[in-house]
């Protein structure tokens, strides 16, 4: 079946939500959103904390400030222009959820409530801020209700369920999109003038994370499959406190209250760490931290693999007020009331600074040279602006959301409201039928579900928290091994029907190209910084590396992937922060 | 432990009507019921066929009637519903058409979240800041804020099962979470439709949705508040 529309929107969480509305705010275009869950479901939806925002609510801040503490705790990877349009914009686009009926939890004077957050400081670092703007412990949620209700006031036209399976593009111009319909198993095709991908990241490539089983990088894999760069990928955030064994994300937030990390013995052990803002360093900081404590014995548990979070010292009213959803989550999948004792928790994979390469207009980029791939749009966890640097700080992925999928939104229709329709290629499904009969027609015995397994244990292994060179290049032959037996993979279901067999194992595939990308610009990566923490090159190198990796798929020699760089800005409009060693 | 896990099966390209089947899954007591139904698909039978995504009970899509109540598979642990050797049965939410195995047609229950209006309405011109709101004021509507949109409370009304076109108890929990909100000012719209003959006189207080919600929100007592809201005070 055939579509037509100005703008199509792929992913439905708050990126893609917030991308619709300003897109459909141009009435001279038509918009749709195309997701492979319904809206509801999307994983903005599990954001817990906050987003940041210098409103200045509680304690004076500054959105200064706010782009320091980014450039700073994105290890001076991030581009500072996008932080300062960030730390501005951000502001107003809270007010701007505020005043669609985001119900913010609220200060005594009525005003939005704000705590802190990891890395949120004031005056450059002196001391901790309250930033983080919160709806209880469920502002993800919160925000995509609320994007999703508006979109409903507006009238959006929405193909839920639709799994995509490619992107139409040709000379470096995006023509539209293939998806298969979830309900019937049939293939369609989606044609417009602009298309924007929102369609998150890509946690489980790995054992332990805290992202939803959907998020198997799928836009990120195709846009990698037709030989257009990625981004950084190797920088790849874990969040210090994820349920022990689950990877059940515990929000920040609950150190922002007052939370505290203690090892076996009960030591405070932040305070070796970070001596001035302790446990709310930002994540990457904290989550090595957890993981020294583990491997030097300081672990608890069964298997000493765990650290305590402490919250039992805070009034019984501000847990279950202020973190109640974690309160279940600890109750429900360990037994534990947080009130009366410690959570034990472990770092999870959680969010991928790196991605699809935009500007600050979220245009996809082709090249590191700027060249665009021309109606092709990229915002939230698939894209890479680059705001989040080597690491990203608490609240900003919300931020971000609402900041560069409104910007990526305004642009797509100014585009589209131009441009005309491309001519498709003679037939637009024939890449991802041939997908899909190969997986239906192979008779090869191979299991996706032990693929995927032994993928996300070695990932977690090799390219986690700590690596080095020789697990690395073990890696890049793992996935290699995983990719050959990816072929002889079948499909057993013959139904058409909400095959989920089949959309399982296409999601195996992208999973499989992510993490061949994502190896070879981590392995490539001769230094530490942020997320990225090396064993056999422990020091963040300026004079080297200073720069953002684009990983291309070698299509003349495939399973080689081609490396190439693109300069960090290190200006913003009217601020720059100079690279400086990174304690707090 | 190992539990027999006894899954409803149905799919309409090659069956005439519903069947059980058995598995019997090794598994811990902490595991939770997407784990055992995981198992299956992943290494037992690759045809089963749920919703699922979070894992972890915030988004709501692998609601389905565990044990004979309505539960998200992913927030009920195995030790909860079985001992070693025991049996767990699992079958699709009722109420709504079962596309299949424990996959069913969600339309109908998102065309009645639409009915209700539930989007914020207020056209006064926006002031630089927030709309300023006290702590107070966003208490009364907090519990409504949790819902999200699982179908455990609606397809758990008997007066659902019986007639498709009652909205419901989770529309109804969307307008009362905006009727409530001081900010809002779309309540006589939303009342007017609450008041018609598939609105909120259909509930007969039988509690089940309140009993079903896996966010623990207090549904019944909800739905009596927005009765009051129509009878005091506009509609």
């Amino acid at each position: 079946m055939h579509h037509r529309y100005d703008v199509l929107v792929v992913g439905a969480g708050g990126a893609g939500l917030m991308a619709s509305l300003y897109a459909a705010k141009n009435k001279n275009v038509s918009v749709a959103v195309i997701s492979k869950l319904y809206p509801t479901r999307s994983h903005t939806g599990a954001a817990q904390g906050g987003v940041g925002a210098a409103l200045g609510n509680v304690n004076e801040d500054h959105w200064e400030w706010h782009m320091f503490d980014t450039i700073k705790g994105g290890d001076y990877l991030t581009d500072q222009d996008a932080a300062e349009i960030f730390s501005k914009d951000v502001i107003e686009a809270v007010y701007e959820l505020e005043h669609m009926g985001l119900p913010f939890s609220r200060l005594p004077n009525g005003k939005i409530a704000q705590r802190k957050f990891g890395g949120h400081t004031r005056e450059y670092g002196k001391s901790a801020v309250e930033r983080a703007c919160y709806a209880v412990d469920r502002t993800g949620h919160m925000i995509l209700q609320t994007l999703y209700q508006q979109n409903v006031k507006a009238g959006t036209t929405f193909y839920n369920e639709f799994q995509v399976l490619d992107l139409i593009i040709e000379d470096n111009v995006c023509k539209g999109v293939v998806a298969l319909e979830l309900s019937s198993g049939e293939i369609h095709t989606f044609h417009a003038k602009s298309v924007i991908l929102a369609s998150g990241g890509y946690g489980r490539v790995f054992k332990i994370t805290s992202n939803a089983l959907s998020l198997t990088g799928d836009l990120m894999s195709i846009y990698y499959r037709k030989g257009l760069p990625l981004e950084d990928l190797e920088f790849y955030q874990f969040h210090p406190t994820g349920i022990a064994k689950l990877g059940i994300l515990i929000t920040e937030g609950a150190r922002g209250e007052g939370g505290i990390l203690r090892n076996d013995s009960g030591e405070r052990f932040m305070e070796r760490y970070a001596p001035t803002i302790k446990d709310l360093a930002p994540r990457d900081m904290v989550s090595r931290a957890i993981y020294r404590e583990i491997r030097e014995g300081r672990g608890v548990g069964k298997e000493k693999d765990a650290i305590m979070l402490d919250l039992t010292h805070l009034p019984k009213d501000i847990i279950e007020s202020r973190l109640p959803d974690i309160t279940d989550f600890a109750r429900t999948y360990l037994g534990v009331d947080p009130v009366k004792e410690l959570v034990p928790i472990q770092p999870t994979a959680h969010y991928a600074m790196g991605g699809v390469p935009t500007t600050i207009d979220g245009e996809a980029l082709a090249s590191e040279d700027g060249t665009l791939v021309r109606g092709l749009y990229a915002a939230g966890e698939v894209a890479c602006v680059s705001l989040h640097g080597a690491n990203r700080l608490g609240t900003n992925s919300l931020g971000d959301l609402i900041v560069f999928g409104r910007r990526a939104g305004m642009a797509a229709a100014k585009f589209a409201q131009k441009a005309e329709f491309e001519t498709l290629p003679n037939n637009p499904e024939a890449y991802s039928k041939g997908l899909i009969d190969r997986l239906r027609s192979n008779s090869g015995t191979d299991n996706a579900a032990k693929i995927r397994k032994e993928l996300q244990d070695t990932m977690m292994m090799n390219v986690g928290i700590f690596r080095n060179g020789k697990d690395m290049e073990a890696q890049v032959k793992i996935v290699k091994e995983l990719q050959a037996r990816y072929k002889n993979v079948s499909v057993a279901d013959p139904s058409a029907r909400y095959n989920t067999e089949l959309v399982e194992a296409l999601e195996l595939g992208f999973l499989l190209d992510i993490a061949e990308a994502m190896t070879a610009s981590a392995l490539n990566r001769t230094e530490s910084r942020g997320a990225h923490d090396r064993e056999d090159f422990t020091e963040r190198n300026d004079d080297q590396w200073l720069k953002h990796t684009m990983a291309y798929r070698d299509m003349n020699n495939p399973g080689n992937v081609l490396l190439r760089y693109k300069p960090v800005v290190l200006k913003g409009e009217t601020l720059n922060f100079v690279p400086k060693p990174r304690v707090y | 432990m190992k539990v027999n896990v006894k899954v409803q099966r149905y799919n309409p390209e090659k069956d005439k009507k519903p069947s059980w089947q058995s598995f019997a899954v090794e598994c811990e007591p902490g595991d939770r019921v997407l784990d055992l139904l995981n198992h299956i698909k992943w290494y037992m039978d690759s045809t089963l066929t749920y919703r699922r995504s979070c894992a972890h009970g915030v988004c709501g899509s692998d609601a389905m009637l565990i044990n004979g109540r309505n539960r998200l598979a992913c927030k009920i642990l195995v030790k909860d519903l079985a001992r070693d050797g025991g049996t767990i049965t699992v079958e699709p939410i009722r109420g709504l058409k079962v596309e299949r195995d424990l996959l069913v047609d969600m339309e109908p229950f998102f065309d009645a979240y639409r009915a209700v209006m539930p989007f914020f309405i207020n056209d006064d011109p926006v002031p630089a800041g927030e709309r300023l709101q006290s702590v107070e004021d966003r208490a009364i509507f907090d519990e409504g804020t949790k819902c999200i949109l699982c179908a455990c409370c609606t397809t758990s009304c008997p007066i659902f099962w019986v007639n498709g076109r009652y909205l419901g108890p989770a529309s109804i929990v969307q307008a009362h979470r905006f009727i409530f909100d001081s900010r809002d000012k779309g309540s006589d719209q939303r009342l007017k439709v609450l008041n018609q003959n598939t609105g909120v006189w259909r509930c007969r207080t039988a509690y089940n949705c309140t009993e079903a919600c896996p966010r623990d929100i207090p549904i019944t007592e909800l739905i009596e508040e927005v009765k009051r809201a129509v009878l005091y005070q506009k509609a």
